[in-house]
């Protein structure tokens, strides 16, 4: 056991830091800085995801044949951690983290050649087509349609909460190609054109006042037979192959470290009456900090179990309801931090448009980001799920 | 950056839990309270041969120079069977300070008697008036021609009655809760005027109150001559702290799991308890704190021989978050076992009382999130 990083790891975590000085700018970190949805907007992320690309840096968990680094787990967790910190937009997940892994695990040669390449040079935006309208939680009894016809599918059918269809000109779905059997087994998963006749996106805003999510609508959209992922009726074993990628990120520490951070700097700088003198406040601080400390040292006993060709076991659910809670708490007392600023509700996005704010820039988005923020313990899983999940796995239940 | 187990350390943690699993199973601690046996000389003999003893001391004095990680394994198997040795009270705080403040010659006189399992040392530092603030010593040491006389009382002394020696903290100079002018002292157990008030430990094991009435020791008997040695108390219970953490951990991985065979087994209302989402969410937050606690535990070993700062900060953390962790789950498991779990018939209740006694230990969790907060602002301000 060895709790300190190699030589070759802090000549890594060297170059990393070289390259977010001189990459990543200002005026990135100050967009990013003042986001309060869930993801980062697209033009904050693709400029980034273009950065890192240019580097071969864009997909840390993507094999070298697709492009990907060869990095360690360890080497991952330092690049996440130092990106986390110096506090560098998020590359939207849903090409590189979610559809491209599904796609070099079970795609064609010709699926492999065509899209790979669009996601890593972040010529493609993805967004994911899984929950319905009466499919949240129990994502198996989806309704979306897709009828063989010659050499296309005929879908019809609605998705929600599909994060920045709006901007995505490609998505992957999960539709039901039969319904005869149990539900998990019609199911099949398919990459549709977002450009297709037929397809129409109504936005949802979010109680924060964001534009993140929508509905999308299918009325006789005609996706090429070769659009298809596997097998058909396969669908569902490689949409949770998917959910495995999304839940089990894995480093989430070092993000939620410098959220607690932004807590500290403005009970200590701007906000009305100096709450950091308010020994209430410091514990509360303390407990905070002390979850991320369990959680960061979870992280790095998976990432060392990875390392040494071990498998961590089920512990993403874990990993994943913690974070939640945890991103939930450092907003809500963001929140309380604020005092009366708190009450001042800034409608315009994105703020980092803003040029003039009645409150400092620093408590602009704790507001919105608090109310938004309580989707984190819905999306990728409800924590319920996830209780029942780690009830299942990890206590034997 | 590796946390996975070493071998060796991997062949510690097993013959550890073989050890626990043949003599601290269920039925050999239920034979061992009726016949109100304490802890046997035959097994601490055993502890001697395994290299348990050994195992943190130093190399230069029959030790094998582990650290906090590999006593940390150790006391995670003993909190799996609950297992209630003088573990703690001799190696890790009474040896501790002498590894850390004696003189050489303390050392080698003292420390391969340690690790040969021939001598045993309690520690007597906590004071009734001080709760858990380290420098708060009212029991005083003054210097006269023929050595030391120390006069005062301490409280909360692990395993003092079957200790050869106690190392006793007395304030040479200074005020009562001063920092400066504390020093460790060397006391044989039957030294004139040295009394001992022994009763049985809540969870296991024995305390003391120890009353000193002009205790009259030798002028070598300050431990390593030092007269500022709150830095030294500070970090073995820093150290011990970090080792009960190790323990909770094993001590609420067993309550999870006899939990979870009884609500699979139990049945109410046609069906087995484990159905009810109420229980299995409950369970699910039960396996949460144990992993935390198990993460924390770590990383306060990790941090053992940190900066003095850093080290407090890992210890106090993991102290206060597995103290609240381990009573939810030790609380979860009684009422999971329903009206059984109050009664003595099953051993949830012991593991409760030994979670109780961990979170009283060294300061529980307010005491720690305080300490934890005020070493944080004190950073931030520097």
């Amino acid at each position: 056991m060895n709790f300190s990083f190699s030589d070759e790891e802090k000549a890594f975590r060297e170059e990393v830091r070289e390259f977010l000085a001189s990459a990543l700018t200002p005026d990135m970190k100050r967009a990013q800085g003042l986001t309060p949805s869930v993801f980062s907007d697209k033009e904050i992320s693709d400029p980034w995801h273009r950065a890192l690309a240019s580097k071969g840096w864009a997909a840390p968990g993507w094999p070298p044949e697709a492009g990907g680094p060869t990095w360690t787990p360890a080497q991952r967790w330092i690049f996440a951690t130092e990106c986390a910190k110096a506090g560098a937009p998020s590359v939207s997940p849903m090409g590189v983290a979610m559809v491209g892994p599904v796609i070099i695990r079970f795609g064609t040669p010709e699926q492999k050649a065509k899209y790979l390449p669009r996601i890593l040079n972040c010529e493609d935006y993805w967004c994911q087509g899984y929950s319905e309208p009466g499919s949240g939680s129990d994502l198996a009894s989806l309704k979306t349609r897709a009828v063989r016809d010659g050499d296309h599918y005929v879908i019809n059918g609605t998705k929600i909460w599909t994060t920045h269809a709006h901007h995505a000109n490609m998505m992957f779905a999960l539709v039901r190609t039969d319904d005869t059997g149990r539900k998990q087994e019609g199911i099949s998963f398919i990459l549709i054109d977002m450009t297709s006749p037929g397809i129409t996106i109504r936005p949802i805003l979010t109680i924060g006042g964001d534009h993140e999510v929508n509905q999308v609508f299918f009325d006789d959209v005609r996706v090429p037979v070769e659009n298809r992922i596997g097998e058909e009726g396969l669908g569902w074993t490689y949409g949770k192959y998917l959910l495995e990628f999304e839940r089990g990120g894995g480093i989430a520490a070092a993000r939620l470290r410098r959220g607690l951070q932004h807590v500290i700097d403005m009970a200590n700088g701007e906000a009305p009456g100096q709450p950091i003198d308010d020994p209430a406040l410091a514990l509360k601080i303390s407990e905070i900090e002390i979850d991320i400390d369990a959680l960061e040292l979870t992280e790095l006993r998976i990432m060392s179990a990875l390392q040494t060709g071990q498998n961590p076991g089920a512990v993403s659910s874990l990993l994943k309801l913690r974070n939640s809670e945890i991103k939930q708490a450092i907003t809500r007392l963001a929140v309380d931090v604020l005092g009366y600023d708190a009450l001042v509700w800034e409608p315009t996005r994105p703020l980092y448009g803003l040029n003039r704010a009645t409150l400092p820039e620093i408590e602009l988005p704790v507001v919105p980001e608090y109310l938004n923020s309580r989707a984190f313990t819905i999306f990728g899983g409800s924590s319920e799920v996830q209780r029942d999940i780690i009830a299942k796995l990890m206590v034997g239940l | 950056m590796d946390l996975t187990p070493t071998e060796e350390q991997r062949l510690l943690r097993e013959s550890a839990g073989r050890f626990v699993r043949a003599q601290y199973n269920a039925d050999a601690r239920r034979k061992r309270a009726e016949a109100g046996e304490g802890f046997s000389a035959a097994t601490w003999r055993e502890f001697a041969d395994l290299g348990w003893l050994a195992l943190p001391l130093p190399e230069a004095h029959g030790g094998l120079g582990g650290g906090a990680v590999e006593v940390g394994m150790l006391m995670e198997a003993f909190g799996e069977g609950l297992v209630d040795s003088p573990y703690v009270s001799t190696v890790i705080l009474g040896a501790g300070a002498v590894a850390a403040a004696g003189s050489s010659a303390q050392q080698a006189d003292l420390l391969p008697k340690v690790a040969e399992g021939a001598l045993r040392i309690a520690f007597a530092h906590s004071e009734r008036q001080a709760r858990y603030n380290l420098a708060d010593v009212a029991t005083h040491a003054v210097k006269d021609a023929d050595g030391w006389v120390l006069d005062g009382a301490k409280t909360a002394v692990l395993d003092a009655d079957e200790a050869d020696l106690l190392i006793v903290s007395a304030r040479i100079h200074g005020n009562r809760a001063d920092a400066k002018g504390i020093g460790l002292f060397i006391a044989p157990r039957d030294a004139e005027g040295l009394t001992l008030t022994t009763d049985l430990r809540l969870g296991g094991g024995k305390v003391a109150q120890v009353g000193l009435a002009g205790v009259r020791l030798g002028a070598d008997a300050l431990l390593g001559g030092l007269e500022d040695a709150l830095p030294v108390i500070e970090a073995v219970t820093d150290h011990a702290a970090a080792a009960l953490c190790g323990e909770a951990v094993g001590m609420m991985q067993t309550l999870v799991e006899t939990t979870a065979a009884y609500i699979k087994t139990r049945e109410q209302f046609g069906k087995p308890l484990s159905v009810n989402q109420a229980l299995r969410h409950r369970m699910a937050d039960m396996a949460v704190a144990v992993e935390e606690a198990r993460s924390l535990a770590l990383r306060a070993a990790l941090f053992a021989d940190a900066e003095p700062v850093d080290r407090a900060r890992a210890v106090s953390g993991a102290k206060a978050k597995i103290g609240r962790g381990a009573r939810f789950v030790a609380e979860q498991a009684v009422q999971l076992h329903g009206g059984m779990g109050v009664t003595e018939e099953l051993e949830i209740g012991a593991f409760l009382k030994r979670v109780v006694f961990f979170d009283a230990m060294f300061g529980g969790v307010d005491h720690h999130l305080k300490r934890h907060a005020a070493l944080s602002a004190a950073g931030r301000a520097a």
